[in-house]
């Protein structure tokens, strides 16, 4: 109790205290602690150098002057330089030069018209500090007694509220003005069931008895050219008649292969996925499984596949299984076989989509 | 000697502190020196081994400088060790490449053998590769005629996109690979060992052999490697040409620093 009296009294000699700077309190409200920091004012108002010697005061006049002049020069620099470092074709330095003249030119042009203006708000111009007060925002009781009216009249004379069958229809009219937007934007993705987005993700150009050739030469590749420790960067063969308004980037995007050859002996094969490699090649899927960077990076002593993009990492001996990094899933093997003529062909497509996860992905 | 040893502190004490600059000369004298004798000692044997050399060219030879310099870490007969492979059919495009570029010797074992200053003569180099060449068929030094960047330079730099710039960056500037090893920079090196290290993959560099890139294909490869060392970036300084690490880096601390800087200037009190 003698505490409670004691904080009693102290806190009515911070009340009686605060008094001084002009807080007043109602009675009943809650008690309002002081500010511990009370406002400290404007430092003392220090003049500058520009304030007491007029000499210091004509030279921040010159340099201000100089620094516009300087801007106008620059401008000036940049319309010569655009004629006198002309872009001439197949002369590459001629960009270059061009770029660098008009740039400084108009570098300079900007760069003394702000350093001036600024200096010269600095060093030049009015220099007291002062007080702008902020204005009271909220109106006065009238003004928003009269707001208050005019939507009640606004209603009255319109039979907004009266009127429920205009009132309703107006509602459903505004919903239905943004739906011809969705159907627009719905008409940019793939249509039809040949389109099928999903199927489009989970199935490449390979199919079975498809050449793996070189890219971009669209070459066929023999087994005998691929030497242990080889790569090749393989599309299919149809692939480089493919045009470029055909889809060609579309399907090479997904089509990328990588094809190795290893000694045999070093992979470690299921018993079910033996018969995808041949003596030792093997075919994985260039995309990334992670978020689909073009997977290339293969040491071919280590035999481990390195993505450039987030440093996942798969190990070719053990189906392309993921030994580092973010990708959750290996890379997805192309069974391959070889032809009568000695050519390398795809059993099938990938038996799993290639690439990155999607929300249809099972 | 003992006696100058302790009488120097007395004299020092004598003439008040020692100069801050002193201990500065001492460390640079210091260095000076043992770096000189070393100069002078890595000189005498470069020569000692180069008046050797003077009459190498043979396979005799070029098997006397193996028995001498590789044969422990790749055995006496090629067959490879614990600590080296087998070099048999490496062919002399592989020797002239990991010999000529200093790569061999390696000074240690690791991830990856670095280029290092050529420890053997040109002739030297041509010994140890017609050697090891004799004990199997391997890829050849290619022909002069391939290495003269003459090629196609376009179907060069897409065959390049296509096959090297995953590893080795779209300008040649060299990446990162797994667990401390690296593609290197291809800025200066000699078309000779851009051909070989392509027939041979050396390390963890794949083979691309003529069935996959054909000898014209590996010209116009070093044809469009020379031309883009050799004409100037039309965007300005190209940073070593490492891709937007670099280029964000640089834009970060410089732009970024600039526009600090400007800002503390702008609020700044003027004086």
């Amino acid at each position: 109790m003698a505490q409670d009296g004691n904080s009693g009294t102290e806190l009515a000699a911070a009340d009686s205290s605060d008094h001084g700077h002009g807080t007043e309190l109602a009675v009943g409200t809650a008690v309002v602690a002081t500010d511990a920091v009370p406002n400290p004012g404007f430092p003392p108002h220090r003049p500058r150098v520009t304030d007491l010697d007029p000499k210091k005061e004509k030279r921040a006049e010159r340099t201000v002057y100089t620094l516009f002049y300087l801007s106008a020069a620059g401008s000036i620099w940049a319309i010569a330089a655009y004629m006198m470092f002309p872009i001439e074709p197949e002369n590459l330095n001629s960009v270059r030069a061009n770029n660098l003249f008009i740039g400084l030119g108009l570098a300079l042009a900007l760069l003394a018209l702000g350093i001036g203006a600024v200096h010269w708000g600095k060093a030049l111009m009015h220099d007291q500090e002062g007080i702008d007060m902020r204005h009271p925002t909220r109106g006065s009781e009238s003004t928003r007694d009269r707001a208050v009216e005019v939507f009640a009249e606004a209603n009255e004379e319109s039979g907004f509220g009266r009127r429920s069958l205009i009132r309703n229809s107006l509602i459903g009219a505004l919903i239905a003005f943004p739906l011809p937007a969705v159907v627009l934007f719905r008409g940019l993705a793939p249509e039809g069931p040949e389109a099928n987005p999903v199927r489009l993700l989970e199935h490449t150009m390979w199919k079975k008895g498809d050449r793996l050739a070189r890219d971009p030469s669209g070459v066929p590749i023999k087994a005998v050219d691929v030497t242990i420790g080889s790569v090749f960067h393989v599309i299919p063969e149809e692939l480089a008649n493919l045009g470029h308004s055909e889809g060609y980037l579309e399907e090479k995007a997904k089509a990328i292969v990588l094809l190795m050859r290893l000694k045999p002996e070093d992979l470690v094969e299921d018993e079910d996925k033996k018969d995808w490699s041949y003596d030792g090649i093997v075919a994985y899927s260039k995309v990334c499984t992670h978020v689909g960077c073009p997977v290339a990076l293969y040491e071919q002593q280590t035999h481990h596949l390195l993505c450039p993009c987030h440093q996942s990492q798969f190990d070719v001996t053990n189906h392309c299984a993921v030994i580092f990094g973010p990708a959750a899933r290996p890379l997805p093997q192309l069974p391959i076989a070889v032809d009568d003529e000695g050519y390398l062909v795809a059993q099938s497509d990938f038996l799993e989509p290639v690439g990155p996860s999607f929300w249809e992905r099972h | 000697m003992f006696r100058t040893h302790t009488r120097s502190p007395r004299q020092s004490r004598n003439t008040g502190r020692r100069s801050p600059l002193a201990t500065t000369a001492l460390i640079a004298v210091g260095l000076l020196f043992t770096g000189g004798a070393y100069a002078a000692f890595s000189t005498t044997t470069a020569s000692a081994e180069t008046s050797h050399a003077a009459s190498a060219g043979t396979v005799e030879e070029g098997k006397k400088l193996f028995q001498a310099n590789c044969a422990s870490c790749h055995g006496l007969a090629l067959q490879g060790t614990d600590d080296g492979p087998s070099l048999i059919g490496v062919g002399s495009a592989s020797v002239d490449f990991q010999v000529g570029t200093g790569r061999m010797p390696l000074q240690a074992q690791g991830p990856q053998a670095p280029v290092k200053p050529v420890q053997f003569t040109d002739e030297q180099v041509r010994a140890l590769a017609e050697y090891v060449a004799t004990t199997g068929p391997g890829p050849s030094i290619p022909d002069e005629s391939l290495l003269q960047a003459d090629g196609d330079a376009a179907n060069g730099a897409e065959l390049f996109r296509v096959n090297c710039a995953m590893c080795h960056n779209v300008a040649g500037a060299g990446g990162a690979l797994t667990e401390g090893k690296y593609a290197p920079a291809l800025t200066g090196v000699e078309p000779v060992h851009i051909y070989e290290a392509m027939v041979t993959g050396p390390q963890n560099m794949p083979v691309f052999n003529d069935a996959n890139l054909s000898p014209e294909d590996k010209r116009d490869i070093i044809t469009a490697l020379k031309f883009t060392q050799e004409n100037s970036t039309v965007g300005g300084h190209a940073l070593g040409s490492l891709g937007p690490v670099a280029e964000g880096l640089f834009i970060w601390i410089f732009g970024l620093g600039a526009i600090v800087a400007l800002t503390v200037w702008i609020t700044a009190r003027s004086n």
